[in-house]
């Protein structure tokens, strides 16, 4: 993917777990008219929160240009389930689903399901297949499958409609399992949704590289960051992008950032306490080594406005951040274009040709 | 009110819709131009607001969780592929305000705790309008696509559903108060062992509503036990008075009152201003869901081999059905064993009543038919013959055209059926279960469980 490496302007994420689902069309659309180009949705197993692909879901009609990005488990869910879900987030998003795949630590994740606890390797071995029997089940319909040819009564074109038959690895170190296909639902109108990963789970001997197109990169401090992207790049490649992780604290309102910091929870993520200038800053360097950055805010509600007044307007005006695109794909804000289909008889071709 | 009292049906007087947005199968028209995308999320708005304004109770969705096949390969002549139930209802919550949003989800291909987490989560998101239509559909062959594949016996399955169904209400019921804590729910069964704290709290309808599909005795035991409403397969009038004495009788049985369980049958309108408009409108809608190549497909499921050789104007086909084969064919409740006896049956049938494949075809999918014909006036004064004697609760209608099949019922056919007094003319509140006048459910007082 040259685009990375030319290195355009950079977007920004911004994390909603915190808007609950009272408040949620309104945060999404605050931070879609603040000018972030991605809302992901945690899926945190706290008191109170809301399965996250439904959040994203609601989220679909309320917006445009958003990318809606939702956090779903490999481990302990089924990924027939997930791989409809997110096709389905496609379609009533207009083609701005992404999916952060997560790889549940939680011991009580096991439990709630009646499985045995999955840990170490063996998760991203999980989240490995569950990547892969998705991205199977969305090519499983060919883009013109749907034919509603009248003279012969033929609504599709069963040729064009594929069983996946994935089958667990040998190797694989949880129960193994097999997956028959096609999906129920035709292919999302991305093609294939942006597949999003912790760095930590991809890579050699983990998730392939080539199953990812973004990878969330965190290190402990702000000032390791920058290094920590570029570490990952060079592990990784050019072919998928980075996205560093950033929890913020702002001054606001007269409250100093570092009368509100949390310091007692420590999330693994780098830091930002401090002053609105100070951030938009930090971020105009970040954006130079990272693709995008998202940001994890103390409080929605009191950053969102800090962030939507100060920092994005100063970051476009310097020129690191990109305008939002109208009406686009998630797809196209990563800088990819469509996806071929494995299916189809232009990349079968190909195969064929040695290609 | 009295024991006695509980013991004895009343009718509402009231009927309500819902809509079946089946989404596949040849119910719907696709061939005719007005027909539109049935995945586009524009179909869905479009159809679901149209519902609102016309004051549905609910919005129904369906589920089948593998392509129903022909001779092995998916099926090509029906509508087929639609979008997830509940994220598509989470999506449309945003865009609707009262209407109730109905999931039918699997007990067999869904763990518990993660159900009952989503249901609750698009009970939240809707602000109390989330409905769950139980549904227990098992087999190797749909199970093919999940972890655990074909792991259950027929028999058992709604055993497994009703351990499920109770293991769903007590996570939904585990909330102290609105704002916690919650108490750890644990179940250890044949199948799946739970074990959840669950997150959620209470919605504005207390939790999401239970609709059942399933007609078997043990499909109506287990809805008399534990559903809020049956989704039933009994539109017509005396037959649907019978299924309402029996389900009364069932819920008596199982301790509840005798209106605890509401019916809404599954049902189609084909309506327009007289009478005979509407039969010559039913006939064009049925030569668009039936045409040659749909009877000829109608027949391959139970012969189990292409028959494409043979003209649906003529006689049935003298060959004999592959029996191995016919069960290939899902969704047709067909077992093969039985293939040639049935296919010596429909051609004695067929040549007596000197029917060609393609009326034979039509008489035998008539025989189902679930169809309400007529003049909007005509229709209407029959619905008001169920309401006034309590035959059903309301209809669940298939439009069979997507997205405009609502506008007629909605423009013509409601405020015919409001003129009587039978339909509501708004809704009575904001959450579903309001709305259907279902009592709000007594938390139990199961002890906390660790
Ligand atoms: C009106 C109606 C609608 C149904 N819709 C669905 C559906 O959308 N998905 C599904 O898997 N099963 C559906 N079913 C099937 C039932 O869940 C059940 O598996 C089937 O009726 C057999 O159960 P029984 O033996 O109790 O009748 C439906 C059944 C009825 C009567």
């Amino acid at each position: 993917m040259s685009t990375f490496e030319e290195h355009t302007a950079g977007f920004l994420a911004i994390e909603l777990d915190g808007a609950g689902y009272e408040d949620l069309a309104r945060a999404v659309l605050a931070a879609e008219s603040a000018g972030f180009h991605v809302a992901t949705f945690a899926d945190a197993p706290v008191p109170g929160r809301v399965n996250a692909l439904q959040r994203a879901a609601y989220a679909g009609p309320v917006t445009r240009n958003i990318a809606l990005v939702p956090e779903v488990d490999t481990v302990y869910t089924e990924p027939f389930h997930i791989s409809t879900q997110l096709a389905s987030l496609d379609y009533v998003s207009g083609g701005r689903a992404g999916w952060i795949a997560t790889a549940a630590e939680a011991p009580e994740a096991a439990a709630a399901v009646g499985r045995s606890f999955v840990e170490g390797d063996a998760l991203a071995q999980e989240a490995a297949a569950s990547i892969e029997v998705g991205r199977r089940l969305w090519d499983s319909w060919e883009d013109d499958a749907v034919i509603r040819d009248v003279a012969t009564g033929r609504y599709i074109d069963v040729d064009k409609l594929h069983y996946v038959d994935f089958e667990t690895p040998a190797d694989f170190a949880g129960p193994g399992y097999s997956v028959k296909g096609p999906s129920i639902i035709p292919r999302p109108l991305q093609g294939q949704l942006p597949v999003l990963a912790a760095a930590s789970l991809v890579g050699d001997g983990q998730v392939p590289v080539d199953a990812v197109d973004a990878v969330l990169v965190s290190a402990p401090t702000p000032e390791l960051l920058a290094a920590e992207v570029r570490h990952v790049r060079a592990r990784l490649g050019a072919s998928v992008a980075i996205v560093a992780e950033l929890d913020v604290v702002l001054d606001s309102r007269g409250q100093a950032a570092a009368s509100r910091s949390d310091t007692s929870q420590d999330d693994g993520r780098a830091r930002f306490v401090g002053s609105a200038a100070g951030l938009t800053d930090y971020l105009d360097s970040l954006l130079k080594e990272a693709d995008g950055v998202r940001l994890h805010p103390a409080s929605l509600a009191v950053e969102l406005d800090e962030l939507a007044r100060l920092v994005l307007p100063e970051l476009r005006r310097r020129g690191s951040l990109r305008a939002p695109t109208q009406d686009g794909t998630f797809r196209g804000l990563l800088g990819l274009g469509r996806a071929e289909n494995r299916y189809s008889t232009s990349a079968a071709a190909a195969a064929a040709a040695g290609k | 009110m009295t024991q006695h009292n509980r013991a004895i049906f009343q009718p509402s007087g009231q009927i309500q819709f819902g809509i079946f947005f089946q989404g596949v199968n040849s119910g719907t028209i696709w061939k005719a131009p007005e027909s539109g995308s049935q995945t586009d999320f524009e179909s869905f708005r479009r159809i679901v607001q149209t519902a609102e304004r016309g004051k549905f109770a609910a919005f129904f969705l369906g589920e089948g969780l593998r392509l129903r096949e022909h001779l092995g390969r998916p099926h090509a002549l029906d509508v087929v592929g639609r979008p997830d139930a509940q994220t598509m209802l989470a999506a449309l919550a945003a865009v609707t305000t009262n209407i109730g949003l109905v999931a039918t989800q699997n007990t067999t291909y869904n763990d518990p705790a993660d159900l009952a987490h989503r249901l609750s989560s698009l009970d939240l998101i809707s602000g109390g309008r989330a409905a769950w239509n139980v549904v227990t559909t098992d087999n190797a062959w749909t199970g093919a696509n999940f972890r655990r594949g074909g792991y259950l016996d027929h028999a058992d399955r709604y055993k497994h559903a009703e351990a499920f169904v109770e293991t769903a209400k007590r996570i939904w019921d585990s909330w102290e108060t609105s704002a916690g804590p919650a108490r750890r729910v644990l179940h250890e069964g044949r199948h799946y062992t739970v074990d959840v704290s669950p997150r959620l709290p209470r919605s504005a309808q207390y939790r999401p509503v239970l609709f059942q599909a399933g007609d078997s005795p043990e499909g109506r035991n287990f809805a008399a036990r534990q559903a809020d409403v049956i989704f039933s397969a009994h539109p017509k009038f005396d037959d649907a008075v019978e299924f309402r004495r029996d389900i009364v009788a069932r819920s008596v049985d199982a301790g509840r009152g005798a209106n605890a369980v509401q019916i809404m049958p599954a049902s189609e309108f084909i309506l327009a201003a007289t009478d005979r408009e509407a039969q010559e409108k039913k006939a064009w809608v049925r030569s668009l869901q039936i045409g040659p190549q749909q009877a000829i497909a109608y027949l391959e499921q139970f012969w189990g081999r292409e028959l494409t050789e043979y003209d649906s104007d003529g006689p049935l086909p003298e060959i004999d059905p592959v029996v191995e084969e016919t069960s290939e064919t899902r969704g047709s409740g067909f077992h093969g064993a039985k293939a040639r006896q049935l296919a010596d049956q429909w051609r004695a049938e067929a040549k007596d009543k000197g029917l060609s494949i393609r009326q034979f075809v039509t008489s035998r999918t008539a025989r189902v038919d679930a169809t309400f014909t007529g003049s909007y006036t005509a229709v209407a004064d029959h619905l008001a013959q169920f309401a006034r004697v309590g035959a059903v609760d309301g209809f669940n209608i298939s439009p069979w055209l997507i997205p405009t099949g609502l506008d007629d019922i909605v423009n013509h056919l409601v405020p015919e059926l409001q003129e009587r007094g039978v339909y509501p003319t708004e809704y009575r509140g904001t959450t579903l279960r309001e709305n259907l006048g279902l009592e709000t459910p007594v938390r139990s007082n199961e002890p906390v469980q660790v």
